[in-house]
């Protein structure tokens, strides 16, 4: 560690070598091994070998979602243009940013538009959240379409594939729904009378046209309870079901032996 | 015959026929239901008599078959016959001795090799006070039930129905699976031949433990439950491909698609706010009222069709059923896209359409959803309403 200028600088250099040696000394502790499973190249000695790769993905949660190796022609970007997997990350984004808009939206006729307003106003970086929110919501749904037509062209339902597309369609229709129920929940005008529309789209179902905008509405037309419902189907009940289609999916991906192709 | 590929039947065939003496034509007769082969008489007939060497082997005195070692053998350990005759088959070819030695051997049988069993005249101190005095059944069950670590109530109604389909007492049946001397045969003898090392190794559990001895503590004995033909849940073919490791080939891929999503999306929400319209106001109906953009093409095919067929029929029908079906009614195998032509061309036809459908919704209507142009008379599109101004 010594260099041509070395005595000057020499009590930096000291300062540093005891900096690195304290950084070793937290990476070979107990505490951090503990964290890190072994492969992971945040433990000490960890080495770019064939072996510690697979390891990075074997001993990781990750593994739950990727094999420790995939087709080669997998991950070149123009084969999924990762359109699956950014859904997946849309939907994440989508869950962390609508957990803080929560913390400051009241479901209620009263307060709800009042609420929203506030929230681009007097919250810090609330404006910002909300438009993630809103922008991210409509990129979700382009990319789940755009993933679905990806996954058509590449013939990438055919067996063993063809229950994966069903719950993908599956999925698609709980997207629209999410995105549907979210609609309404900042009360204002393009709010009532899109979801009103909507309705009445529901209304026109065979047979049960009245009974399914009435379980859609909580009743004949839109009031407060509409908002509610919608609210608690937008933030809990749709979410909860699609993760489980989601895991479904993903699970079913891996197990009809990972991505189709090559072509 | 059962779905087993040819080559597989045919291998199994040779080693039976070998092991019994027989010709492979015979056996594979045998197998498959025809005429059963003169000589070697079918297993069912072949059971009782080998039931009768088994339990506490009585001094062999005239040398068996192999047929009959094998099914003794098969007796002693559980192990289904045709396994151990493969196994047997492997360690005679290994050791250089015939495999009848290997099958008496495995049976707890003095060696036909070897000259008329020595051994089995000096029975083991311990077993024979045992084999003396017969026990009550209870006792024999207690016993059985030490030796294999089973519960004595399971292990009751499992002797009963082995001791039934043998025609046997349940004594007999109990003290074989304790270990102990047959009471109903002469004079036990302990099953330790003069290469008595092999010989404890495979008796099922060997005699000179005196009544109560189970395994020692802590030691749990294992039972073979059943065989399961090598058949895999999942048809897996592994033919060697292309393959690269995740990390970090995809894993860095996918994290940079994350990142640049994340930055469009950034830009776009400091760009452009989420509208925020007026409050909500049930007597002031905006014009045009329009559903949100991935419903604008459901709403532009009603203002052409009957509800009943715009509402209804297209997307229920098209839009979720169809597709749910596409798999099963596309049975052309082949993901190659000159293969596809006909499936290609409806499905852009498909997306086109929809694409189109919104688009028109989005921007083409105007009040009283009657069609605008755009550019002259403006854009009616509320969700990019900030952007749009
Ligand atoms: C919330 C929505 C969805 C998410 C998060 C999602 C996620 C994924 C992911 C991560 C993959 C792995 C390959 C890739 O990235 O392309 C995948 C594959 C697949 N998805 Fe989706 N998907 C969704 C919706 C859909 C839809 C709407 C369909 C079809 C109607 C679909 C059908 C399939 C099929 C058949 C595969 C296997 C493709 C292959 O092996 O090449 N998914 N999905």
């Amino acid at each position: 560690m010594t260099d041509g200028n070395g005595s000057g600088n020499g009590g930096g250099l000291k300062l540093r070598e005891r900096m690195s040696d304290v950084g070793t000394r937290i990476r070979e502790s107990q505490t951090w091994g503990s964290i890190f499973r072994p492969g992971s190249p945040f433990r000490a000695g960890y080495s770019d070998s064939p072996r510690n790769r697979s390891y990075v993905v074997m001993n990781n949660v990750l593994y739950h979602l990727h094999p420790v190796k995939v087709k080669r022609h997998g991950v070149r970007l123009s084969y999924t243009l990762c359109l699956g997997g950014l859904s997946f990350f849309l939907f994440i984004l989508l869950t962390v940013t609508g957990i803080f808009l929560m913390f400051y939206y009241t479901p209620s006729a009263e307060a709800a538009y009042a609420d929203t307003a506030a929230l681009s106003t007097s919250v810090t970086f609330g404006g910002l959240v909300r438009n993630l929110h809103r922008w991210g919501a409509h990129f979700m749904v382009i990319t789940v379409f755009l993933h679905m037509s990806r996954v058509f062209y590449h013939g990438a339902y055919k067996p063993p594939r063809e229950f994966n597309w069903v719950i993908g369609v599956i999925l698609l229709l709980l997207t629209l729904l999410l995105s549907f129920t979210g609609y309404l929940l900042p009360w204002d005008q393009l709010a009532l009378w899109a979801v009103t529309v909507g309705g009445e789209m529901a209304g026109f179902t065979p047979v049960f046209g009245d009974q399914v905008t009435f379980a859609l509405l909580g009743g004949v037309e839109i009031s407060g309870a509409t908002l509610l419902r919608f609210y608690v189907l937008h933030v809990l009940f749709l979410p909860f079901i699609i993760v489980i289609f989601m895991a479904v999916h993903f699970w079913r991906v891996r197990k009809d032996g990972g991505i189709s192709g090559p072509l | 015959m059962a779905d087993i590929p040819d080559e597989l039947l045919r291998r199994s065939a040779a080693a039976r026929a070998a092991a019994e003496g027989v010709s492979v034509e015979d056996i594979l007769a045998r197998w498959s239901g025809e005429a059963p082969a003169p000589q070697a008489p079918p297993a069912e007939t072949a059971a009782p008599a080998a039931t009768e060497v088994t339990p506490a082997p009585a001094p062999a005195a005239a040398a068996l078959t192999v047929a009959e070692y094998a099914k003794a053998a098969a007796e002693a350990s559980g192990m289904p016959e045709k396994l151990l005759m493969r196994s047997a088959q492997a360690k005679a070819k290994a050791q250089g001795v015939p495999i009848e030695s290997v099958l008496a051997d495995m049976a707890g049988l003095p060696d036909p090799g070897s000259a008329p069993a020595p051994a089995a005249t000096s029975p083991t101190p311990q077993a024979a006070p045992a084999a003396a005095a017969a026990l009550s059944t209870e006792q024999y069950a207690k016993a059985a039930a030490e030796a294999s670590g089973m519960p004595e109530k399971l292990l009751m109604r499992s002797a009963q129905a082995k001791a039934k389909a043998q025609g046997v007492p349940v004594e007999s049946v109990l003290a074989d699976m304790a270990g102990l001397p047959d009471p109903g045969s002469a004079p036990a003898l302990a099953p330790t031949g003069t290469n008595g090392t092999t010989a404890v190794a495979t008796a099922p559990a060997p005699a000179p433990a005196a009544v109560p001895a189970g395994p020692p503590e802590g030691v749990r004995t294992q039972r073979l439950l059943t065989v399961v033909q090598a058949d895999a849940i999942q048809q897996v073919k592994a033919e060697p491909t292309d393959k690269v490791n995740v990390w970090p080939h995809l894993l860095a891929v996918e994290f940079v698609a994350l990142l640049v999503v994340t930055a469009v999306l950034i830009v776009i929400s400091v760009i452009i706010n989420a509208p925020l319209l007026e409050a909500a106001n049930f007597n002031l109906t905006p014009n045009p009222s329009k559903a949100p953009w991935y419903f604008l093409g459901l709403q532009e095919l009603l203002s052409y069709f009957d509800p009943m067929i715009a509402g209804v029929l297209i997307p229920g029908l098209i839009g979720l059923v169809g597709l749910m079906a596409i798999p099963y009614i596309d049975r052309n195998p082949s993901v190659r896209p000159a293969d596809r032509k006909l499936a290609i061309m409806m499905f852009t036809f498909f997306l086109m359409g929809a694409a189109t459908l919104v688009i028109l919704g989005s921007f083409f209507r105007g009040p009283g959803f009657n069609f605008t142009y755009p550019w002259s008379d403006g854009v009616f599109f509320d969700d990019l309403k900030d952007w749009l101004e």
